[in-house]
């Protein structure tokens, strides 16, 4: 048995016992710190775990189903891991931080969102992948349908837009998954093993209008599950009504695996449909979308977790925008960026979650000079709103840094062409992000407390998952290379085979045009 | 062993135990469901273990009409389990049902689904329309008197008098295209219409007739369109067992006719393949979204899994129009066969719930759902389980069915049909998920006392959830059962 199947099983059997009565914060508690450890063996172990070896690492593969072939394959490699151990910690201080006298129903949610976020993570099958994935959504809309933020008839209203956004985006992302898998499947059999699908892609590619076609639905299905621009509109209102465990797994982890699905499935399967003009070009319009227009639109906010909400879309942006550009650097700089936000939306949404129990408002207007009274929820908020900024030293800066960087780098092209532009114009959200962070930061915590409005300091075994995140950032930030040791050459390859498709494609308009 | 000796036995303990109660008036009814569950179970148990020793034969007078292929050993096997379960759901909500009946007693609830079972396992096997048509008949017209069991309510009436109609005007539809059928092949028995069809002096007008009156007369079976209307209100009217009979057990008879009639039609080379292939597609397409479209609007749970079993019909007669999937290797009947497995257990389940509701005294509307997260974890689970199955999410059983009739139908390029299904399925996620955001909720309604749930409620609803996630992460064996075999022959000597 791998390990890997244990991590993915411990959650959901967990939220089993919670439900059928174990005492919820002990045993949900327990298996975050349980598993915690287990993938932290795993990273610890992935160098030697993984020499010598081409595809994944702790692989397994129990076969369910022959024809059409599934099975429930599990592997690792850098990126996965890197993911996985983002699901962990993020599980980890979302269920510490759920105060002893919410119901059970906190903690079954959040163990049945961990397991699916770490089976879509972890399976090296497609139906898999997807399945968990399912099933790390139906208890997010459950909780904001039922245990949200706001009245009743409002997070109704939010649950059913979440439910059709990301229903229908579900459905389009089957689709194309589908029509993966009846392209590439060789032979007489279908098969849904995506080391057996990239396979067939690269032995042999299918032409490169009807690629481009299938990246593009790729995109739309996945984008909606990551709120990418035009798509986006369920998430704001989602995350900021979304009980904060909820808000915090879903904005940090499970938004993850859309773009985690961009990278495993469809930028190695079909490099030359990703990088055809047409999608990169939508592509770009769309992410400048999430930085620039949510950008204006974070601005705007006047309550904490609306900002936080949005930021979380905006900052999407710069992710795309590293699977965009497609060069090693990069990619490498996207999936560092997936980690660095994911800690850092999350430890900012614990943090509001806080403010809100304990003050009942999060309007900016309301609050004020809370520096004074809770100094260590200060700095801890000052942590996430300095890495969500992109302050060097803390995570996000070196992931966005590199997106940056990899977009210049691209192959042999020495003009200043449209995704350069688009990198040009991504540098203002930086600014924007600084003053709607810095904004919030300044109007809670100086200045002078408004009447009534005073909270204290976290106690001290409180602390304990949000210091973890804090940290966490900070070491990622000094040390990226922790992390960016992982990626060896699995981001390789599939940079490489986009500066093919590239340069192929260029060699074809040379070819025309003379 | 005899299969057909041990259908005739099941049906003559069906007509002894009514006979009991002319002899004993007092007999309680406990004893009368003892003895219907025991023998019942008694055949089970002997069909199966004849099954899994291949030691299973059939006399030699009915061998011209029935045949024992693996499809047929499969619906048998089906209609004995789904009838054991309605028996043991009969006696669970008998103290409610008999407040509806004339004299207060539910005898006739344990005998009637004997003699329906034995009809079911003879049309699994039959071979040619007569047979077919006598054994639809017995299960129909025991039906006619099983949904108005309940006389004493308005409902129920209204679910009798529906379902007769429709019932007697699709059997006249029935015997119609059996005779055209048989005018325009000369035969009555599958092999002989697959091979006139397949011969060029058939006239193609008067079969294509045939076909389309036959095809239409066992959609009503079925619950397909154009004879799906009765569903709603008669599941709505009809007992909870009735109706858990009523959407598996009818069903699945319903579709071993509908697959062997098909297969005959669309053999090899036959002169009316095509259009039988358009035809089933339009009425699948059209029962789909028949199905799952008002559906959104329902408020009875009842009603909804009436709609959702339209629904459910739809996919499975798409899959028919498939008739050969190309790259699994199932056939469209294995496919169905397939299907109808997994919708057992996701199906009984949710009237399982329902029954216990019912019997605590609750509505069967989706407001009653409320809370009942916190009145049963357990129940809320399992109805949990059920309707995510039902809608088709992935690692449950509904899935999987779903799945293998997507493929054949993406497999033979039918995108329109593909199309139709898609929509019915993105309903069918919106529909089974109000009723499940109203289990989870966190008021708790109109009721929020516990529910006292017993032991056997309890442990038929753990054991139908697991079913349902274990047949949705791991149906190799079901599915090995059911891939395509090689030709009949090798199994019939």
């Amino acid at each position: 048995m791998s390990p890997l199947e244990i991590v993915i099983l411990l959650p959901l059997l967990s939220a089993l016992a919670v439900w059928l009565g174990a005492p919820a914060r002990a045993t949900s508690v327990g298996t975050a710190v349980l598993n915690l450890l287990i993938v932290l063996g795993l990273v610890w172990q992935f160098k030697s775990a993984s020499a010598g070896k081409a595809g994944f690492a702790y692989e397994s593969a129990r076969v369910v189903l022959d024809n059409p072939a599934i099975a429930f394959a599990v592997g690792a490699d850098g990126v996965s891991l890197i993911l996985a151990l983002l699901t962990a910690l993020v599980t980890f201080a979302a269920v510490w931080q759920i105060s002893p006298e919410k119901p059970g129903i906190y903690h079954i949610a959040s163990q049945l969102i961990a397991g699916g976020a770490f089976g879509a993570f972890l399976c090296t099958d497609v139906f898999f992948l997807y399945a968990f994935h399912e099933l790390a959504l139906i208890p997010t809309l459950l909780m904001i349908a039922n245990y949200g933020h706001g009245d009743d008839e409002h997070r109704k209203a939010v649950a059913w837009k979440t439910t059709v956004y990301l229903g229908a985006g579900s459905l389009v992302l089957l689709a194309g998954l589908a029509w993966v898998v009846l392209e590439f499947s060789g032979g007489e059999k279908l098969t849904f093993d995506l080391t057996a699908l990239k396979a067939q892609a690269a032995a042999t590619p299918l032409p490169a209008a009807q690629q481009a076609t299938m990246a593009f639905v790729l995109l739309l299905g996945f984008g909606t599950l990551v709120s990418l621009f035009p798509l986006h509109s369920w998430a704001a209102p989602a995350y900021a009504s979304a009980p904060t465990p909820v808000a915090m797994l879903h904005s940090g982890v499970l938004k993850k695996f859309g773009l985690y699905g961009l990278l495993r499935i469809a930028l190695p399967l079909l490099p030359q449909g990703f990088q055809a003009e047409w999608v990169q070009q939508a592509l770009l319009y769309m992410l400048l979308g999430n930085i620039l227009i949510m950008g204006f639109v974070t601005i705007h906010q006047k309550r904490l977790d609306d900002v936080l909400a949005n930021s979380s879309v905006m900052h999407m942006g710069y992710i795309f925008l590293g699977l965009a550009a497609g060069t090693e650097i990069a990619l490498r700089g996207a999936v560092l960026l997936m980690f660095a936000h994911g800690i850092s939306i999350a430890l900012l949404f614990a943090l509001a979650g806080r403010l809100r129990s304990q003050l009942g408002t999060l309007e900016l207007s309301k609050l004020g000079g809370l520096g004074s009274h809770a100094p260590v929820f200060t700095v801890l908020f000052a942590f996430g709103t300095f890495a969500s900024i992109g302050l060097p030293g803390l995570a996000n800066f070196a992931g966005e840094v590199m997106v940056f960087i990899g977009c210049f780098t691209t192959w042999g092209v020495t003009n200043f062409g449209p995704l350069q532009w688009t990198v040009a114009f991504a540098l203002w959200g930086v600014v924007m992000s600084a003053v709607y962070m810095l904004r919030a930061y300044r109007g809670i915590f100086h200045g002078t407390a408004a009447a009534g409005h005073f909270m204290k300091d976290p106690a001290f075994s409180q602390r304990v998952p949000l210091i973890l995140l804090a940290a966490v950032l900070l070491i990622a930030g000094c040390c990226p290379w922790l992390l960016l040791g992982l990626m060896k050459t699995d981001l390789a390859t599939v940079a490489e085979a986009a500066s093919t498709a590239v340069q192929g494609a260029a060699k074809a308009a040379a070819g025309t045009a003379h | 062993m005899s299969v057909f000796l041990l259908e005739a036995n099941l049906a003559l303990l069906g007509i002894f135990i009514l006979l009991l109660e002319v002899g004993l008036p007092t007999i309680s009814r406990r004893t009368i469901a003892a003895i219907s569950i025991g023998g019942t179970a008694l055949c089970a148990l002997l069909f199966f273990i004849a099954a899994s020793n291949d030691c299973v034969s059939l006399p030699a007078f009915v061998q011209p009409w029935m045949k024992l292929d693996r499809l047929a050993m499969f619906y048998k096997g089906l209609a004995l389990v789904i009838t054991l379960i309605v028996l043991w759901l009969t006696h669970e909500c008998a103290p409610y049902v008999s407040k509806y009946t004339v004299d207060g007693r539910v005898t006739e609830l344990f005998s009637i689904p004997l003699i329906v079972c034995s009809g079911m396992m003879w049309m699994a096997a039959a071979q040619d329309l007569v047979t077919v048509f006598v054994a639809l008949e017995l299960v129909t017209v025991s039906f006619y008197v099983l949904v108005a069991f309940a006389r004493k309510s308005n409902l129920a009436l209204e679910a009798g008098v529906k379902y007769l109609i429709l019932g007697a005007l699709s059997t006249g539809v029935l015997i119609f295209g059996i005779a055209w059928t048989y005018g325009a092949t000369g035969s009555l028995s599958y092999e002989g219409i697959s091979h006139a069809l397949t011969s060029a002096g058939t006239a193609k007008g008067p079969a294509l007739l045939g076909a389309a009156f036959l095809l239409a007369g066992l959609c009503f079976k079925v619950a397909a369109a154009p004879f799906q209307s009765w569903v709603p209100d008669v599941y709505q009217g009809a007992p909870i067992p009735v109706t858990t009979f009523l959407s598996v057990g009818s069903k699945a008879a319903g579709f071993v006719v509908l697959t062997r009639v098909v297969d005959a039609f669309l053999v090899e080379g036959s002169i009316i393949g095509s259009e039988v292939k358009a035809l089933l597609l339009i009425l699948g397409a059209l029962t789909v979204l028949l199905g799952s479209l008002p559906a959104m609007f329902q408020q009875s749970v009842k009603r909804l899994l009436g709609y959702s079993s339209i629904s459910h019909a739809g996919y499975l007669v798409l899959a028919l129009a498939c008739h050969d999937s190309i790259r699994s290797e199932m056939s469209s009947g294995g496919i169905i066969a397939f299907y109808l497995g997994t919708y057992l257990p996701m199906t009984v389940l949710a009237f399982l719930v329902l029954a216990v509701l019912r019997v605590n005294g609750g509505g069967e509307d989706i407001r009653d759902f409320r809370g009942l997260g916190k009145r049963s974890p357990l129940l809320a689970l399992a109805m949990t389980i059920a309707l995510a199955s039902l809608a088709g999410l992935p690692l449950t059983a509904g899935f999987m069915g779903k799945l293998f009739v997507f493929i054949s139908l993406a497999d033979q390029a039918y995108w329109g049909a593909l199309v139709c299904a898609a929509i019915g399925a993105a309903a069918g996620f919106y529909y089974y998920f109000r009723a499940i955001v109203a289990i989870h909720s966190s008021d708790s309604g109109l009721a929020s006392q516990p529910l006292t749930v017993n032991t056997a409620s309890k442990a038929g609803a753990i054991v139908l959830s697991v079913a349902i996630i274990v047949l949705g992460v791991y149906p190799r064996p079901l599915q090995k059962i059911l891939v395509k075999e090689a030709p009949v022959a090798a199994k019939a000597h």
